[in-house]
């Protein structure tokens, strides 16, 4: 068996309120990535997700603090580094970051091929100007072609959505990083420039630039089409975690299956199939909650679920976080 | 008797930005009717003129050439045509001002209707409005707009359009900014819109699943153009433009093959 390229263990989150309240946004999440993997994470609105990514950066910045376990990218461990050692030594080389609307990520009054040249210059010492240049060049042919020249000598505010989102992915991973963590990386985009901008992901994952990928979304179908494994996240926990195909197509869980139903597509005889809502809200995270913590919300919900902790098991071949799964 | 005269009627409508070498026309020679009652789509990718369109038929913007419109008269007056003709934006965050409650915000939206109402009145249709997209109106009693989600804000919005009532509600993608779940409860007002208030709506939208599921008739958009229009099933299944087969074949469907490795 390889060595995984990179290891979570019990990873829990918090977040510091005045008062000394904390809101434990991510609990106890734990998995392990081989090269060549894409793990899909999907989840409601303020379910834990973009917090998780920071975590798996190793960036806590507060009010953000970790409350136990252990990140591992290529065997090192990113957990009490400063934000400074975080920023110098793992950010783009290691762990690189596409962040949620990131086509707006660009400085407005610099060059493309300036933005880029800092990334180069900030993690590697003496590096002229030229070489930089030359180097960004044959980065951006690979997934712009003939345009890449034009590309890297337009402001970004020349370029369109597609282009400037193709382009932040360019810099992120310029420095041919372990890992890259999308998080929600065409969430703003049309459904043709999404395509697109998912086609350069797979190009330079085959061409062997990073080796893993998170993809971060909350569109289940996309991620059927994008990810290898893919966990679904509730109230800060992974819920289920399994191949894209057993989630998608045979969700265990009842929040997966909720997730599923709210899902709508254009295939002709769909119409009358209504997506239907999850009712309620998420349970609040600065208490501590004694039960399933998707037991208010779930249909199928019985009167033990309000006060035992369910707990991940293996069932049919994947993790699922439900005693009544069927 | 029966009122014949469409809400909307475009007959070769342009509309450009710029001049000279730079002139773009951003809508192109467009003509449609929308009948009273009706759920329009209006789908296409970016930049190809969809959220102009609807300005315009907002009266945000006046048509460069060719007539627009509304009830067989011009939009001449915005203040009298916002009166029956409301709107939802994609960004629900910069639809309120952060400086005034929610509430406060809700009811200052009743000067824009013709009717005088008392504050007694104003406050009932209020509160109608919050009951309607399931919101207790004591829960967001004192709010003010950043202590909501985007989920919430995109219901504050939609709780507006049931209290003013207007006749004909303009929704530029309402959807885009918000998960999967919400936006399957945002459909549902929206239906519940029309089913209740028998309200005309213009749905803009890149996501042509969403149009599938609500719409009437679907139009589809491709540089300025109406490319392709008709019943959402004729649409779908028997596309006649190749801009409508790229459309389908960009979504992420579960069950077919989408992009090649």
């Amino acid at each position: 068996m390889t060595t995984p390229v990179f290891e979570v263990e019990n990873l829990s989150l918090h977040y510091r309120l005045r008062f000394g309240a904390k809101v434990h946004a991510v609990t106890n999440v734990s998995f392990t990535m081989q090269p060549g993997e894409i793990l899909g994470i999907a989840g409601e609105s303020g379910c834990g997700k973009s917090t998780l990514v920071n975590g798996l950066m190793g960036l806590f910045i507060p009010p953000l603090y970790p409350s136990g376990g252990d990140v591992k990218v290529a065997g090192e461990s990113l957990m009490n580094r400063t934000p400074q050692d975080i920023r110098k030594n793992v950010l783009s080389r290691k762990v690189s970051m596409i962040p949620q609307g990131a086509f707006n990520a660009l400085n407005p009054t610099r060059r493309v091929k300036d933005i880029a040249a800092d990334v180069i210059a900030a993690h590697e010492h003496g590096v002229d100007r030229a070489s930089t240049h030359v180097r960004l060049l044959e980065r951006f042919k690979l997934f712009f072609g003939k345009d890449a020249d034009h590309v890297l000598n337009s402001y970004p505010i020349q370029l369109t959505a597609g282009e400037r989102q193709r382009s932040v992915i360019g810099i992120s991973t310029l420095l041919n990083p372990e890992m890259v963590i999308a998080d929600e990386p065409t969430s703003a985009l049309d459904v043709s420039t999404q395509k697109v901008v998912i086609k350069m992901i797979f190009d330079l994952l085959d061409a062997g630039i990073f080796k893993t990928m998170i993809f971060i979304t909350h569109e289940l179908p996309l991620l059927r089409h994008v990810a290898n494994n893919i966990a679904i996240m509730y109230a800060g926990e992974f819920v289920e975690k399994g191949t894209a195909d057993q989630i998608v197509f045979a969700p265990k869980h009842p929040y997966t299956k909720a997730l599923m139903g709210a899902m709508l597509s254009a295939e002709p005889g769909q119409k009358d199939r209504k997506p239907i809502a999850i009712e309620g809200a998420p349970p609040s995270l600065a208490k501590e909650i004694p039960g399933c913590r998707f037991s208010e919300r779930c249909p199928v919900a019985r009167p033990e679920c309000r006060t035992k902790i369910q707990e991940l098991r293996m069932f049919s071949d994947r993790l699922v976080r439900c005693d009544y799964a069927e | 008797m029966p009122n014949n005269t469409p809400i909307f009627s475009a007959k070769n409508v342009v509309r450009t930005f710029g001049s000279g070498k730079k002139l773009i026309k951003a809508v192109n020679d467009v003509s449609f009717d929308i009948a009273d009652g009706e759920i329009v789509s209006i789908v296409g990718g970016s930049g190809c003129g969809k959220s102009v369109l609807a300005k315009i038929m907002l009266g945000l913007y006046t048509p460069s050439s060719g007539t627009f419109e509304y009830e067989g008269h011009k939009i001449t007056n915005q203040k009298d045509h916002w009166n029956e003709v409301q709107f939802i934006f994609q960004d629900p965050f910069s639809c309120f001002n952060q400086f005034f409650t929610i509430r406060s915000q809700l009811e200052a939206a009743f000067k824009i209707k013709k009717e005088t109402l008392t504050p007694q009145q104003i406050s009932d249709r209020v509160d109608a409005g919050l009951m309607a997209v399931n919101v207790a109106p004591k829960d967001i009693e004192g709010k003010y707009s950043f202590e909501l989600s985007g989920g919430q804000m995109q219901r504050m919005l939609l709780a507006r359009i049931f209290a003013l009532r207007p006749k004909v509600l303009l929704a530029d993608e309402p959807t885009s900014m918000v998960d999967a779940c919400v936006r399957a409860n945002i459909l549902d007002y929206l239906m519940k819109l029309k089913q209740e208030l028998k309200m005309t709506i213009v749905f803009v939208t890149h996501d042509i699943g969403l149009a599938y599921y609500v719409s009437d008739r679907l139009f589809i958009m491709h540089e300025g153009k109406i490319v392709d229009q008709g019943k959402p099933d004729d649409v779908i299944l028997k596309p006649t433009s190749p801009v409508t087969v790229q459309l389908l074949d960009d979504i992420p469907e579960i069950h077919k093959e989408w992009i090649k490795r």
